[in-house]
């Protein structure tokens, strides 16, 4: 009967710590919400990107040969996009409804974007128009 | 020898009527290019005369005026196709200088630079101090507008431009227009030169005597040679029609770092060389990249272009020549 009692007071607590910590996850995912970070950008040096150690899902696609791959990507709300870009020639990453725009990414350039809402994103580069994808955001 | 020159050039102007490029077509405009061919339009029909190279002028006489157009320097670029487009377009400035007339302009047709930068336009204008030719004419790349909406490039070339840089100048009779077509770029599209521009560039051709010769001038070219790689300007086919009624238009373009020609009537379009690196033949290679060639084949494929205009015929004769100076031989070597 004791054990039984203590027990269901340590469930309580083991609860209430649960609840904290997933609010505090949720809080701080939110202030995380949308954010763009990009390196190298137009200065021409070539080193990665760095913001700390990923608070989520993380998803990469590679520029090369004039083509994004994967050329359709679909990944979880809340989900951190990477471009690389490993061609010879620079290449840029634009939201074609105006939420995102790198700068123009040089070889081994990155640019990030996390993505909050779920939707279609389709992208290109403004420099090579022909040059298109898309990021599917799932909830 | 002559003989032979002229069946090519016959087979060459049937090969031009076919608007599919194909792989033979390709190089035989290669071997072209590095030919010293001479092409003169006179009321539309093209002939050619020998660029006699050894006397050091031009078969041609009668010439108005002359310039040469470069495309595509890209400063800035430094991977394995071309560790140094700065000495190469140095080359390309020596070449114009060797020249036995001194070009009373140049004409730049876009990718000054690889990447907008201050340095990398620093650099350009630093080499072309040494070009003879001291009035140049400029009309942006889509490498030239990577920052704020392409401030760089219109600070240092737009003075006197419209909109994204576009302008027209005459030259002795001869109504040249620098056009934009490498801005606000639509996804899954080719160049594009925009409602506003089309709008001027009626506008500026209106009244104009149909006599009176035209040189329109864009990075990226005004003719379809191949979607697949963005080699084409969706909206090209309105501005065209505002130069219907003219005897002689040239269109100059780059972007394709090849030599490419067409001839449609009244019409003529060239692609000029790359000063900095060649690209493949349309659909030879998985894309559009910087082609790598033997390092010493490199100043075969990269070249200047030299314009005589010759008041007699009204016409422009175009002569494309590699940075290595090579002439007929080469071409019979590779045509074969």
């Amino acid at each position: 009967m004791k054990s039984i009692k203590i027990s269901k007071v340590v469930d309580l607590r083991w609860s209430a710590m649960a609840l904290v910590t997933v609010v505090s996850l949720m809080a701080l995912g939110g202030t995380l919400a949308s954010s763009a970070s990009q390196s190298g950008g137009g200065s021409g040096t070539a080193h990665a990107a760095s913001a700390g150690a990923p608070t989520g899902p993380e998803m990469e696609v590679k520029i090369d040969n004039f083509v994004f791959s994967p050329g359709v990507v679909t990944v979880k709300a809340g989900t951190q996009v990477t471009w690389i870009n490993k061609d010879d020639i620079p290449h840029t990453v634009d939201s074609t409804e105006g939420k995102f725009k790198s700068a123009a990414l040089d070889t081994d350039d990155k640019f990030q974007f996390k993505f909050i809402e779920p939707g279609e994103y389709p992208f290109y580069c403004r420099m090579h128009p022909k040059m298109t994808g898309k990021i599917i955001v799932q909830p | 020898m002559a003989d032979k020159k002229r069946d090519f050039i016959d087979q060459k102007l049937q090969d031009l009527n076919n608007d599919g490029v194909d792989r033979r077509g390709f190089l035989k405009c290669m071997a072209w290019a590095g030919t010293g061919l001479v092409w003169t339009m006179s009321g539309g029909i093209p002939v050619s005369h020998a660029f006699d190279k050894s006397s050091g002028k031009s078969a041609v006489k009668g010439a108005g005026f002359s310039f040469v157009q470069i495309s595509d320097s890209h400063i800035g670029f430094n991977k394995p196709a071309n560790p140094d487009v700065t000495a190469t377009l140095q080359t390309a400035i020596n070449r114009i200088n060797a020249l036995p007339h001194i070009p009373d302009f140049l004409i730049h047709t876009g990718d000054l630079s690889q990447l907008s930068k201050p340095s990398e336009f620093d650099t350009l204008d630093q080499a072309l101090k040494g070009a003879a030719a001291k009035q140049i004419y400029f009309v942006p790349g889509e490498h030239d507008m990577l920052t704020d909406n392409g401030e760089q490039y219109l600070q240092r070339y737009g003075k006197g431009t419209k909109g994204a840089g576009w302008y027209s100048f005459d030259q002795k009779g001869v109504h040249f227009v620098g056009l934009v077509n490498v801005v606000n770029l639509k996804a899954g599209g080719l160049g594009s030169l925009g409602h506003e521009q089309l709008e001027w560039l009626e506008d500026d051709l209106k009244g104009r005597s149909a006599s009176t010769p035209i040189v329109l001038f864009a990075h990226i070219p005004l003719w379809t040679i191949y979607p697949d790689w963005g080699w084409g300007t969706d909206d090209s086919e309105q501005a065209l029609s505002y130069v219907k009624k003219f005897g002689s238009v040239t269109v100059l373009n780059g972007h394709i770092h090849q030599v490419m020609q067409k001839i449609e009537g009244k019409l003529s379009f060239h692609t000029a060389m790359s000063t900095a690196f060649p690209q493949p033949a349309p659909g030879t290679a998985p894309s559009a990249g910087p082609m790598k060639v033997p390092a010493d084949q490199l100043q075969k494929v990269l070249g200047i272009t030299d314009v005589n205009y010759l008041v007699s015929g009204k016409s422009l004769a175009i002569v494309d020549s590699p940075l290595d100076g090579s002439t007929s031989s080469a071409s019979e070597k590779s045509s074969g």
